[in-house]
């Protein structure tokens, strides 16, 4: 008999969820700030291994979808089933625990530490030696982050950013931060990615690489995603699957050809005479 | 005494491996920079990586004769390749791999490769893209598999896959080792162990075959010359595909025994050299600029008391920096001060851009400054000069250590015999020449002379000290109108001298005067446009800065000044010139993938502005096909000004004739 506990942490191989199974169910969700309503009755699925986008004009409600997700806020109604768990509210450090990683829109790293720090503090969810020990930075602690350390020098090689390993975050180019942020998720072993806008700001070649890198997270590690967009070319060709929100309502669920001719997703876009 | 007797008998680089890895065993062979760590290999760890990767590579058939591409950056297995590829009696073909797939083609093509060890996904989807003009490539072998596990795996084989087939049929047959090892020992040095292709400065790149012993006892001579030893290491970064590279890195590293380090990236390189400290290293004279350009900006931007401080220091070394190095006469005075300097800025300094433990230092492929070749010298660095060529299998001169010049390349070469004909080309007859053109026997017949010299092309005089002073490519020496000699290289070259200035194109030839097309460094021009709060969004914008223009305008007539002062080239003055609305760049065609100017082809498609150079217009609407790193083309459009320069009356009687 195996008595041994389940591992603490899910890994992005492991999530006890088989490729192509219901990875998250986000189920009738609706937000409000006051009389503002953000998302009204929203409901989707994420599928293990797929690339996921969520889209839609400004304001349509994705990034609060997003925030949703990972936990920042609780929704007044509805649930989300992740991994198989409903939950109605928990606190973003629980989505971690869980195996919920995400980027920001406008990134969000510490700026003074450098690119290796950054990535490791990604790692910090990961490693079980208290404080004390860390501080001491002896023996078992020691052994910890030496093995957490061939994690992260295994993400800059795959990110391709060993030139900037010692360098101040604050001092890279946007795009690079960009990059180094999505390290920094990555190194958490999510069994859902959340990046928001990844390619906002950047350059064709910079789009290029980054599509290239989530492509490859995805291919290679496994990792589920959802992406949030405005590059449509970007979605169209990146995803399995979209879902298209407008004024806090879905109009359209479904894979990237089927989205792009429907006639909701159209006037979304283009607009319609009212 | 030992060593040279079997001197004689070590006529290939797979019985320099074997001898090593005997010799020398666990002393280190290579080192690699991977996951933030250096990981290395002896000569006999190495040895074993090379055997599982000959034995599979055997398997998959590779056989004497077959040509067999090496295409990536400086990598461990790529280097394996060579002597893996040379110990079955194949010939490697190093290609560039910022080649793009229409050049990549060619040279695969041309070469007969029927395989192609690559580094990355890169790589093999450049091939695919063009696998139906290399009807003879079956195999291709990758190094990194990220990013191609989709790939059909018809003819792709992982790197790992064939040492794991290697090792697999080492370990069902345990004679195979030895039977490997005796067919090493049994080559001959006749055979091509090396194809080079030329990097194409005119017209379409050639393939340099090699032989085994030629190659050996060219390393042998150098590798004695700067007395190389397995206690030596150096940083292998230059294109794989480069003879330098393939030279300074591979052949003098199996020959000295010394340990080569391949950098973690091309991004890298900077770090990776400081933390290697190599005692040998070479760079073309681009890089020493750029290292002088950036030591300069950081000191302008350093604290009152730091830069004070360089500045003196700096000024010592000029003084007696030079004669230290050359062991000739200094006061005890100025002994005291440069130790002083050596502790407090040339130590850290050195330390700084990886140079502390430089033995010996070489610089070739363009004409080096004074004043840049002296600023390392003086900080006690062993900088000298080579001249060199892919059909010589790199070394035709060298400098003696304490007889360097600046101007000039040094004298012969060990071994090597170097002659100048009645019209001033330079030709030579040295050990390591190539045996021809691969299927080119004409070209071949072109360059050699009938009592068996090479011919270089190059226009050059002999000093009275001996060494050897390269004017210009023989063709591109002409004349202007009124009779004065014009070397568009030597003008281009001093125009280039300053940080500011990156490219020129100088014209003149048949003309009424002389012109030059302009680059500007926009680390240089940028960093000083920042301090002057100028913005500007692109290298286009800059250049057409009139506050630039203004720059650069001063530095054009500094030139003139300079050369009014030689007596063979003031009637090359320079009389109206512009900045280039685009950087010159190696994707368009405009630079070799050496980073030369391919001097008739910036003349054809810049036609216009030459002309405009001519009509005396002051300003010219010009627009230009460029290509992304992708192969996309796009254009660039601009009106570019064009200025007039002072020129200088000549110090000495004008227009001498050539010295040759």
């Amino acid at each position: 008999m195996n008595v041994e506990a389940a591992p603490a942490r899910a890994f992005a191989a492991d999530d006890g969820v088989a490729p192509g199974g219901l990875l998250m169910d986000v189920r009738n969700v609706s937000l409000s700030f006051g009389g503002v309503k953000a998302v009204t009755d929203i409901s989707f699925d994420v599928r293990k291994g797929e690339i996921r986008a969520i889209i839609g004009p400004n304001g349509a409600g994705k990034t609060s979808m997003l925030n949703v997700i990972n936990g920042f806020y609780t929704p007044q109604k509805g649930t989300i089933v992740f991994r198989g768990h409903e939950r109605r509210s928990m606190k973003p450090h629980h989505a971690v625990r869980q195996g919920i990683a995400r980027t920001f829109q406008n990134v969000a790293l510490f700026k003074g530490m450098s690119t290796l720090d950054n990535i490791m503090a990604g790692r910090s969810v990961l490693m079980n030696r208290n404080l004390i020990w860390q501080m001491l930075w002896h023996g078992p602690a020691l052994a910890e982050e030496i093995e957490h350390r061939e994690k992260v020098e295994e993400i800059i090689d795959f990110l391709e950013i060993e030139h900037i390993r010692r360098t101040p975050v604050g001092k890279l180019p946007y795009g690079l931060q960009k990059r180094v942020e999505l390290g920094r998720a990555l190194a958490m072993e999510p069994s859902l990615l959340l990046l928001d806008e990844p390619m906002a700001g950047m350059n064709l070649e910079e789009k290029e690489d980054m599509s290239r890198f989530i492509i490859e997270v995805n291919r290679q590690r496994g990792t589920t995603i959802a992406l949030i967009e405005h590059d449509m070319g970007v979605v169209m060709d990146l995803s399995d699957r979209v879902v298209v929100l407008d004024y806090g309502k879905k109009i359209a669920d479904g894979t990237p050809d089927a989205v792009k001719s429907d006639r909701h997703v159209i006037d979304a876009y283009l607009g319609v005479a009212h | 005494m030992v060593a040279a007797a079997l001197a004689g008998d070590m006529d290939t680089f797979p019985k320099y491996l074997l001898r090593n890895a005997e010799r020398l065993g666990d002393h280190p062979a290579m080192r690699h920079k991977d996951f933030g760590i250096w990981q290395s290999w002896s000569w006999r760890e190495q040895l074993e990586e090379i055997r599982r990767l000959a034995l599979g590579l055997q398997a998959l058939g590779l056989g004497k004769g077959d040509r067999i591409a090496v295409i990536g950056a400086n990598r461990p297995r790529l280097y394996w390749t060579f002597a893996a590829a040379q110990s079955l009696g194949a010939v490697p073909v190093p290609v560039y791999a910022d080649a793009v797939a229409d050049e990549m083609a060619y040279v695969l093509d041309h070469a007969g490769v029927r395989f192609a060890v690559v580094q990355d996904q890169e790589q093999v989807d450049k091939i695919k893209s063009c696998a139906a003009k290399i009807p003879a490539l079956t195999d291709v072998i990758y190094d990194e598999p990220r990013g191609l596990a989709g790939y059909p795996p018809q003819g792709l084989h992982a790197f790992s896959d064939i040492q794991a087939t290697g090792a697999g049929r080492l370990a069902a047959d345990p004679s195979l080792g030895r039977i490997w090892e005796d067919g090493i020992r049994a080559a001959s040095g006749e055979d091509i162990c090396v194809m080079l292709y030329t990097s194409g400065t005119t017209g379409r790149s050639k393939g340099v075959m090699v032989k085994a012993a030629s190659a050996v006892r060219a390393a042998q001579d150098t590798v004695a010359f700067d007395r190389l030893t397995e206690r030596d290491s150096v940083l292998a970064y230059l294109p794989l595909a480069w003879v330098g590279d393939h030279y300074l890195n591979y052949a003098q590293g199996y020959v000295a025994g010394l340990c080569m380090n391949c950098p973690e990236s091309t991004d890298t390189v900077p770090q990776d050299l400081r933390e290697i400290g190599p005692s040998f290293y070479f760079a073309p004279p681009r890089i020493f600029e750029q290292l002088l350009t950036s030591v300069t900006i950081r000191m302008e931007d350093a604290g009152w008391l730091k830069r004070k401080l360089f500045q003196h220091f700096i000024a010592v070394a000029r003084r007696y920096g030079e004669p230290i190095l050359e062991g000739r006469p200094v006061p005890l005075s100025g002994r005291l001060s440069y130790a002083l300097g050596e502790l407090v800025i040339y130590g850290p300094l050195k330390n700084v851009l990886g140079f502390s433990n430089i033995r010996v230092a070489y610089t070739a492929g363009e004409a080096i400054g004074q004043d840049l070749f002296s600023f390392f010298r003086s900080l006690g660095i062993n900088l000298k000069q080579l001249y060199g060529q892919t059909e010589a299998f790199l070394y035709v001169t060298c400098q003696k250590d304490g007889s360097v010049r600046a101007d000039t390349v040094g004298p012969a070469a060990p071994n090597v015999d170097i002659r100048i004909s009645s019209d001033g080309e330079v030709q030579f007859r040295s050990p390591g020449m190539f045996s021809g053109y691969f299927q080119q026997e004409e070209t071949t017949a072109e360059v050699m002379t009938d009592d068996g010299y090479v011919r270089t092309g190059d226009a050059g005089f002999f000093e009275p000290d001996g060494q050897l002073w390269i004017i210009d490519r023989a063709k591109d020496v002409g004349r202007l109108k009124g009779g004065a000699l014009f070397a568009p290289k030597y003008i281009e070259n001093t125009l280039k001298f300053f940080p500011d200035i990156k490219e020129a194109v100088a014209f003149g030839n048949g003309r009424d005067f002389c012109t030059a097309f302009l680059n500007i460094d926009l680390q240089a021009v940028g960093n000083w446009a920042e301090r002057n709060n100028i913005p500007y969004a692109s290298y286009q914008e800059l250049a057409g800065h009139p506050e630039v223009a203004k720059i650069i305008a001063a530095h054009v007539d500094a030139t003139n000044l300079r050369l009014s002062r030689e007596p063979m080239m003031a009637g090359g003055q320079i009389s109206r010139f512009l900045v280039l609305h685009k950087e010159l760049d190696a994707d368009d065609g405009e630079l070799t993938r050496t980073l030369k100017v391919r001097r008739a082809f910036v003349a054809e498609r810049y036609a216009p502005l030459i002309e405009a150079l001519y009509d005396g217009l002051a300003e010219k609407y010009v627009e230009t096909e460029m290509t992304f790193e992708d192969g996309r083309k796009g254009a660039v459009r601009a009106t570019v000004r064009i200025h007039e320069a002072r020129t200088h009356p000549a110090v000495a009687p004008p227009a001498l004739e050539a010295a040759a």
